[in-house]
C-alpha cells in the first residue's frame, strides 16, 4: 500500500478529482444550507430597496470565475428586480458587458417580461481605467458614459435622466473576481462618500480575505464564493418561493462536488502525511 | 528630455492628485487628471495588442518551438479584431436604421458573439477548471505537516475545508446550535478574527508602502519606471 501511494500516478488523483465532481452534479445532491451573518446581511441590503430604489450592479468578473460568481450575480439580479428596483449595470471588467446580458437575458427577460429597457434597466458597458472609472463616476458618470453599451446615447435614455453620479444610487452592488472589483468600489466609492450609499459585495473565495477588514461599516455584507451564494439562494428561495426553480438553485446544487471535492482533499492531504512519514521512518531506520 | 518630460509629468500629475483630495477648489483638477488616465488605460489596450503581435510574429519568424501555437494566436487576434471593429454581420440600430455601423457589436448571434460565447468563454472557463486537478494532485504531493507552523496550517485548512461544506455540520451536529466548536462556526470565528486581524495588518503595511513609494516616485527619486538608461 504504501509503494502504490508513494508512486501514485498523477493522473488517478486528477480521476478522483473528475468524479469528485462529477458524480454529485449528476446526482444532483444538495444539502440544507445554515445562513451565515454575512450572508444575511447582504440579503437585508437589498431587501430594505423600495420600489424605484436605484441599483448599481457592477459585473466585475469574467467566464473563469462565471462558475463561482453566476449563481449569486442571477440572485441579485433577481432580488433586485423583484424588490422594483431601478437596475443600473456596468462592467469594470472587458468581459463584464457580456456577463450582464447574460443575466439580463436569463432573469429579467424571463422572469420580468414587463420590465422595459431603458426605463426600468440598462446596461452601460465597460470602460477601461479601472478604479479609474470609479474615482470619475462617483462624481460626474457623463464623463465617461455618453453611451449605453448597445450605443444609445445615454440623455435618451429615460432612467438616465436625474442621474448625475454614484451618489444618485441608492445601493452598489458588486459581483467581484479580483482586480478591480469589491474592493475598489469600497475604497474609491464607499470611502468618499460613505453617507450616499452602502455596497455590499459578491466576490470569490480567495478574494473574501483582503474583504474583510471592510466589514461591516464600509461593506456591510458579502457574499463569499458558492457557499455564500447557496446561502444566499436559500434565502432567496424561502422569501419568494423560488424552491425548486432549477435557475435558483445552481449554487446548491454545486455545493454537493465541493462537499465531495473537499473531502477527498482531505483525505489526499492525510494519505500524503503518511506516505511522508513512513517514508521518513524508513530512513531513520536505516 | 527623454527621461525630464515624464518626470515633470508624473510629479505633476502626482501633486495634482494629491492636492484635488485635501483642497476642495483643487477637486475638478483631479476628476480632469483621473478622465486623462482612463483615456490612457484605453490607449494601453492598442499597446498591448501591438506587442502581442510583436512576441507573437517573432516567435514565429524565428521558428521557435511551439511557433505554430504564435500564429493561432495571431490568426485568432486579428480575426476577432477585424470582426469587432468592421462589426460583421451586425445589424444597425433601430434608432439609425440608416447607419450601417451604428448596432451593438455583441449583439447576439453575429460573428463577434459567437466567437465569444462558443470560442472564448469554454476556453477560459476550461482553464480555471484545469486547477482543481492541480490542486489536488498539489495536496497529496506538498502539503506536509513537517512542522509545527505547517501542522496548525493543515489543521486549519482542514477545519475551513469541513467548515464551508455541509460535511462539518453534520459532523459536529450533536452539539447545541450556539457551540463555538460547531465545524460551520468555528471556520467562521477563523475568518472572522484571524483572518481579519491578518489581512488588516498586510493591508495597512502595504498601505504605507504604497505612501512611501508613491512618493519616492512623485519626487523623482525612484525612476524605476523610465527603464534602464540607455
Amino acid at each position: 500500500m504504501y509503494e502504490l501511494l508513494k508512486n501514485l500516478d498523477r493522473r488517478w488523483i486528477f480521476l478522483m478529482m473528475l468524479l469528485a465532481v462529477l458524480i454529485p452534479l449528476l446526482l444532483q445532491w444538495t444539502f440544507p444550507e445554515k445562513i451565515s451573518p454575512l450572508t444575511r446581511n447582504t440579503f437585508a441590503e437589498i431587501e430594505r430597496l423600495q420600489p424605484g430604489d436605484k441599483v448599481l450592479l457592477s459585473f466585475d468578473y469574467d467566464p473563469s470565475s462565471e462558475g463561482e460568481l453566476s449563481p449569486m450575480a442571477t440572485s441579485f439580479v433577481y432580488h433586485a428586480a423583484k424588490r422594483g428596483a431601478k437596475l443600473y449595470f456596468m462592467a469594470l471588467w472587458p468581459v463584464g458587458p457580456q456577463m450582464v446580458e447574460e443575466k439580463i437575458r436569463q432573469v429579467i427577460r424571463t422572469e420580468f417580461p414587463d420590465l422595459k429597457y431603458g426605463e426600468d434597466y440598462v446596461n452601460l458597458g465597460y470602460k477601461s481605467g479601472y478604479e479609474g472609472v470609479i474615482k470619475v463616476i462617483v462624481t460626474d458618470i457623463r464623463q465617461l458614459y455618453t453611451t449605453d453599451s448597445h450605443g444609445n446615447n445615454i440623455d435618451s435614455i429615460p432612467m438616465m435622466r436625474g442621474v448625475r453620479s454614484l451618489q444618485d444610487m441608492d445601493l452598489i452592488v458588486s459581483v467581484s473576481a479580483g482586480y478591480a472589483g469589491a474592493k475598489e468600489w469600497v475604497m474609491y466609492a464607499k470611502s468618499a462618500y460613505p453617507d450616499k450609499f452602502n455596497v455590499i459585495a459578491g466576490c470569490t473565495g480567495v478574494q473574501a480575505p483582503p474583504l474583510l477588514p471592510y466589514i461591516p461599516r464600509q461593506l456591510p455584507g458579502l457574499v463569499a464564493a458558492i457557499k455564500g451564494a447557496a446561502e444566499y439562494e436559500s434565502l432567496l428561495g424561502d422569501q419568494y418561493g423560488l424552491k425548486g426553480n432549477p435557475r435558483y438553485e445552481e449554487g446548491l446544487r454545486r455545493m454537493g462536488p465541493q462537499l465531495v471535492a473537499h473531502l477527498l482533499m482531505i483525505a489526499l492531504i492525510i494519505a500524503g502525511n503518511v506516505v511522508y512519514f513512513i517514508g521518513r521512518r524508513k530512513e531513520q531506520a536505516r | 528630455m527623454k527621461r525630464t518630460i515624464p518626470l515633470l509629468i508624473t510629479s505633476v500629475g502626482g501633486i495634482i492628485l494629491i492636492l484635488s483630495f485635501f483642497i476642495p477648489f483643487a477637486q475638478e483638477w483631479g476628476e480632469t487628471v483621473a478622465v486623462w488616465f482612463d483615456i490612457l488605460a484605453g490607449i494601453a489596450f492598442i499597446l498591448g495588442g501591438g506587442n502581442l503581435l510583436k512576441t507573437q510574429l517573432k516567435k514565429i519568424s524565428d521558428r521557435k518551438p511551439g511557433w505554430g501555437y504564435a500564429g493561432v494566436t495571431v490568426v485568432a487576434f486579428l480575426a476577432t479584431l477585424y470582426v469587432g471593429i468592421a462589426k460583421v454581420g451586425v445589424p444597425p440600430n433601430e434608432q439609425y436604421p440608416d447607419k450601417a455601423w451604428s448596432g451593438d457589436y455583441q449583439a447576439e448571434g453575429t460573428p463577434f458573439w459567437w466567437a465569444y460565447e462558443y470560442g472564448f468563454r469554454p476556453l477560459v472557463a476550461t482553464m480555471f477548471a484545469m486547477l482543481a486537478f492541480y490542486v489536488a494532485s498539489a495536496a497529496f504531493r506538498a502539503f506536509r505537516a513537517k512542522n509545527l507552523e505547517a501542522t496548525l496550517l493543515l489543521g486549519t485548512a482542514f477545519i475551513i475545508l469541513l467548515g464551508r461544506t455541509y460535511a462539518g455540520v453534520w459532523l459536529t451536529s450533536p452539539l447545541p446550535d450556539d457551540s463555538p466548536l460547531r465545524l460551520e462556526t468555528f471556520s467562521d470565528t477563523i475568518r472572522d478574527v484571524f483572518t481579519t486581524i491578518g489581512t488588516r495588518a498586510i493591508m495597512i503595511g502595504v498601505a504605507l508602502g504604497i505612501a512611501s513609494t508613491s512618493l519616492k516616485i512623485i519626487l523623482g527619486v525612484d525612476r524605476s519606471y523610465l527603464g534602464a538608461r540607455e
